[in-house]
């Protein structure tokens, strides 16, 4: 596409066909070069997210290894007790699994039909007014910092949670599960609108010609075309459950108890979080294999994630 | 081959911008800086410290850096840092490591509850019955009837091992939370009428009721006195052998000098002598 003479070139008087052959020849050859190093330059910064994956996963891996060696598999992962600093030191992590698996569980149960209702409402029920209030602000919940959630978990969530329920104590599972599931609402929402408008305007119109209600036909019509968005959604707000740390240290309690509805709990994240400013040995090791369990919960997520988006593009 | 090359050209590259990214990361200690790394409990005292060595002292660049006693003592081991800071005494085999230990000030730990609970005086053994989960309700104790809520730090918190080792509990407490920061543990027992926790009295402020222990009230007197029993030095930790720059040394004898009694006392911490 480069190799066209301008045809101003051309119109100049001074220039014969010799020398405007030689300047497009060098012209040439100068963009040329401009595009190789353009190029390369577009290569190593493409490069620099691909290696930080590739060192980050090298380093856990490196670093997570040699704790679950020493304290074997199957007692890490399986291990009910964690008591990381004590002298006959017990690196049990099932409870963080359990607490990490239960209470994404927990978000995506409390959080999915919430966004996918407001989904649905924005994308076809709402009046452009209505949406134009709407989507800005579910943009803005997903703008706020995670230690804002947590701040206000732990002002007012949790003296509310002892209060309603009349416990001791507001802070644990139940609390760190109901900011959990107003975090990935944000995600939910936005992907789900995403897929439900881009459902052609034909499947509605036929749906409605033939006698059904706009109800029945967002939720048979509609919803149906969309599900592999709305799937992608889901799988996205879990990911985002499973790793957030911040928010949830601050309600969940962190004590690395098995998770039960009002338990103070620890998650994976927050295990990794919470001591690893003081540890050292076989404790900041053991928090490095904690690290690679949730890397590894993470990087299924993802791949669960492509196959349901690919599984969409058939 | 040509694209081999490039690739390698190319990784090269990446390799030789992360090294100079890194070693932009280390600061040296040339031109005059004092580099402190440690307790998370010492920032208040520290924090002043710092503050009036470089205005009495100009050009100097200081840090702390907040890591915690753990990671404070392994920076000197390593050499990351000219003075490390421990809230706790160092143990024997960190002593054996050549690491020398520097007592600056005292440091009450201040056992808090909230402010509308009634009980405002509990002995030692009590409050270690209460950590380990022994004595669980306010009544038994004089309170009013509510299950009590233990809050406590994590694991590795200078404050925790402090508390934990003077009250005897080590390994032993039953806690509902274990937060991580002085801060969340305040704000946590503000927040709830039924909660007790211990922090630095430095941190203490009148949004929770520091509680006497054994009928003594925590202050600057009864901690220099040693009546009030929680109570852990503030240490400065060096390295035996490891000559401090010029800099570091003159805030390191400076510090160690009755010259700065005052900032510790206004930072809230006690004055060794």
């Amino acid at each position: 596409m480069n190799d066209q003479v301008r045809p101003e070139g051309r119109e100049k008087p001074l220039t014969g066909p010799k020398a405007d052959a030689a300047s497009a020849s060098r012209a040439k050859r100068g963009r040329k070069l401009t595009e190789k190093i353009v190029e390369i330059i577009f290569l190593v910064l493409g490069m620099v997210s691909v290696a930080s994956v590739i060192v980050i996963t090298a380093y856990l891996i490196i670093s997570g290894l040699p704790a679950i060696k020493q304290i074997g598999l199957i007692n890490f992962l399986f291990g009910k007790e964690w008591d990381s600093t004590a002298a006959d030191p017990k690196f049990g992590i099932l409870p963080f699994i359990l607490t990490s698996v239960y209470g994404t569980a927990g978000a995506v149960v409390i959080g999915v039909p919430i966004g996918f209702l407001v989904a649905v409402f924005l994308s076809k029920v709402a009046s452009k007014k209505v949406r134009s209030i709407i989507e800005p602000a579910v943009g803005l919940l997903a703008g706020i910092p995670s230690v804002v959630y947590g701040l206000v978990g732990m002002m007012v969530l949790v003296p509310g949670v002892r209060k309603i329920f009349n416990i001791p104590d507001g802070s644990g599972f139940f609390s760190a599960m109901v900011v959990l599931s107003i975090m990935i609402l944000p995600s939910i929402i936005k992907v789900s609108v995403t897929a439900l408008d881009a459902v052609p305007k034909e499947y509605e119109d036929g749906s409605l010609a033939l006698g059904a209600t706009p109800e029945e036909t967002y939720f048979r019509v509609s919803v149906p075309a969309a599900k592999s968005g709305i799937a992608a959604a889901v799988v996205l707000g879990v990911g985002r459950a499973i790793g957030e740390a911040m928010a949830v240290m601050m309600v969940a309690g962190n004590v690395a108890n098995m998770p039960s509805l009002f338990q103070s709990v620890r998650f994976l994240t927050t295990a990794v979080s919470s001591e690893l400013s003081y540890s050292s040995g076989l404790q900041r090791q053991a928090l490095f294999s904690i690290a690679l369990v949730l890397f590894f919960f993470i990087m299924m997520i993802n791949a669960f994630l492509n196959l349901v988006l690919k599984h969409k593009g058939e | 081959m040509k694209k081999v090359r490039r690739i390698l050209t190319m990784v090269l590259a990446v390799v030789m911008a992360a090294g100079v990214l890194a070693s932009c990361g280390t600061g040296d200690s040339e031109g005059g800086s004092v580099a402190t790394d440690g307790s998370t409990s010492m920032s208040t005292v520290i924090n002043a410290l710092g503050e009036v060595f470089t205005e009495e002292n100009e050009g100097v660049n200081f840090t702390y850096n907040p890591t915690g006693s753990g990671s404070g003592i392994s920076a000197v081991l390593e050499g990351r840092c000219d003075i490390g800071l421990s809230s706790r005494y160092l143990k024997d085999e960190e002593k054996t490591e050549g690491l020398v230990e520097n007592i600056l000030c005292l440091d009450g730990i201040a056992i808090i509850v909230h402010k509308d609970n009634p009980v405002s005086d509990l002995d030692l053994e009590t409050i270690a019955k209460i950590y380990t989960g022994e004595i669980t309700n306010w009544s038994e104790v004089g309170g009013n009837d509510g299950e009590i809520v233990v809050i406590g730090r994590e694991a590795g918190s200078g404050t925790r091992d402090g508390f934990e080792s003077i009250t005897g509990t080590e390994e032993k407490c039953a806690y509902r939370q274990e937060l991580t920061s002085t801060g969340d543990v305040i704000t946590t027992v503000s927040q709830n009428p039924n909660a007790i926790g211990y922090a630095s009295l430095a941190s203490v402020s009148d949004t929770v009721k520091a509680l006497s222990v054994g009928g003594v009230e925590p202050s600057e007197a009864t901690i220099q006195s040693g009546d009030y029993v929680i109570q852990r030095p503030f240490v400065l930790v060096t390295k035996e052998g490891t000559e401090l720059s010029d800099t570091a040394k003159a805030f390191f004898d400076w510090a160690m000098s009755s010259d700065v009694d005052q900032i510790i006392s206004d930072a809230g911490c006690v004055p060794v002598n």
